[in-house]
């Protein structure tokens, strides 16, 4: 059995933060924290739409677009929790864009890859564990 | 102690008012040389994001535990820990955080096994600071490395263990996390699954005291007579008493123990770190679902 691979911007987003030092890694998750794209308008006043990933301890919702095949994440959450921001942020632009198989194929422990165990800590890269599994399941269900 | 108390007047119904300074005072007082301000948030980046001038960062997680027990670092890092933050023996520490200061009193907490003697926190945390328009920057302060002895660490006084606890039932022991975790509908805080337990419930004889009742909206703490309410009168401890706090990792029940040991004066608290996160997945130790204390078991008591 192979290892399943990282699709090609998660691996470079990876190796982005392995050619750190670990202190400068939080930096980076820092300004991953402050590029996270703003709503899409159509998503804005429905709050709905949106799931609240749980296994974050701050609130942050993420919604999934699969159109022709192709899939967009959108995330939200506050500026008093970057950390979740940053890993928002790290998965919808590590995400969007690829097919619902590239997605599904993506290993679903990608957060410990990121160097970040040490400088974050294993407790808190769970929610981005949590995150992607939520984000798998609506590509799934938007794709049935 | 090397910096005077701040003479705030809510502060002085206090049992020890020197622990507790205002926002206010603190914008004063930045400057002052063997007074260091130390953050310390659940959020590992919200320090990165802008904190109080010449404030240092320690974090729960990546400074205060143990990287592989599941225990505090030793006398050794901590004296290292200290040191590269520019902090003395004698040095006045004040603690401010997120969270209504969950993790600057865990902090104060896991400083004060060190015996570290001068720890305080800011009344209304980093939210109060921010809300109040004071000053934040993202630079971080070049603070010069001090020695630091290397002490160990007294987990006699202020920590329980899973064995005290056994030992302990019977004697005032508070429950500080939601109601919902205490009746065991929920094995974990809302939102907070991953410190999650097997059992859901509380320890027999326990009481409910949610922490967030010792707190104002606005994350500053009651006056010393609501406070006297909640824990003398309602829950019924007495400066006799030998208490512990707990809840689900050790952090809120933090506050709580802050509460007691230096608002209110109890002499006698511990806090049991290990709290639900141990006792709900520990083998065959007793356990009580529902609204109700419940009785110790083998003894009748309560």
């Amino acid at each position: 059995m192979t290892e399943p691979r990282l699709p090609a911007a998660l691996a470079e987003i990876r190796d982005e933060f392995l050619e750190l030092g670990e202190s400068d890694r939080l930096q980076l998750l820092l300004e991953f924290s402050n590029e996270l794209p703003e709503l899409p308008e159509r998503f804005r006043d429905h709050p709905e739409l949106l799931e609240r990933v749980e296994e974050c301890q701050s609130p942050v919702f993420i919604v999934v677009e699969v159109e022709s095949g192709v899939v967009r994440v959108h995330a939200t959450a506050p500026p008093e929790a970057p950390t979740t921001r940053g890993f928002a942020s790290i998965l919808a632009q590590g995400l969007s864009g690829l097919g619902v198989d590239e997605v599904l194929a993506t290993p679903g422990d990608v957060a410990f890859e990121l160097g970040l165990t040490r400088v974050v800590s294993p407790l808190r890269l769970s929610g981005m564990t949590g995150m992607l599994g939520r984000i798998k399941r609506q590509v799934r269900e938007a794709a049935a | 102690m090397p910096v005077a108390p701040d003479p705030f007047e809510k502060f002085q119904s206090y049992a020890h008012p020197e622990r507790l300074v205002s926002t206010a005072w603190l914008e004063e007082h930045l400057d002052d040389p063997g007074l260091v301000v130390v953050e310390s948030d659940e959020d590992v980046l919200l320090y990165e994001t802008g904190h109080i001038p010449g404030a240092v960062k320690i974090d729960w997680h990546t400074d205060l535990n143990d990287p592989i027990v599941r225990d505090y670092i030793d006398g050794a890092a901590f004296a290292e820990l200290m040191g590269r933050n520019g902090i003395a023996r004698d040095t006045t520490i004040i603690l401010y955080g997120d969270r209504s200061n969950w993790w600057a009193a865990y902090a104060l907490w896991v400083f004060t096994l060190f015996g570290h003697d001068d720890v305080r926190l800011l009344d209304g945390g980093r939210d109060r600071w921010v809300a109040e328009g004071r000053a934040m920057t993202t630079e971080r302060p070049a603070r010069e490395r001090v020695d630091y002895p290397v002490v160990e660490r007294d987990d006699a006084s202020i920590r329980a263990f899973k064995e005290d606890v056994l030992a302990h039932l019977g004697k005032p022991l508070i429950d500080v996390r939601s109601p919902e975790e205490y009746s065991g509908e929920r094995t974990h805080m809302p939102a907070y699954p991953e410190e999650g337990a097997l059992r859901g419930g509380h320890i027999p004889t326990a009481r409910s005291v949610p922490w967030a009742r010792a707190a104002n909206e606005d994350g500053t703490f009651r006056t010393a007579d609501e406070l006297a309410a909640i824990y003398r009168d309602e829950a019924g401890i007495g400066d006799a008493d030998e208490v512990v706090a707990y809840c689900r990792i050790g952090e809120r029940s933090s506050h709580t123990w802050f509460v007691l040991r230096h608002l209110l004066g109890v002499p006698n608290v511990r806090n049991y770190d290990g709290s639900w996160t141990e006792w709900g997945s520990a083998v065959r130790v007793p356990i009580v679902t529902g609204a109700e204390p419940g009785t110790a078991p083998g003894t009748g008591a309560r």
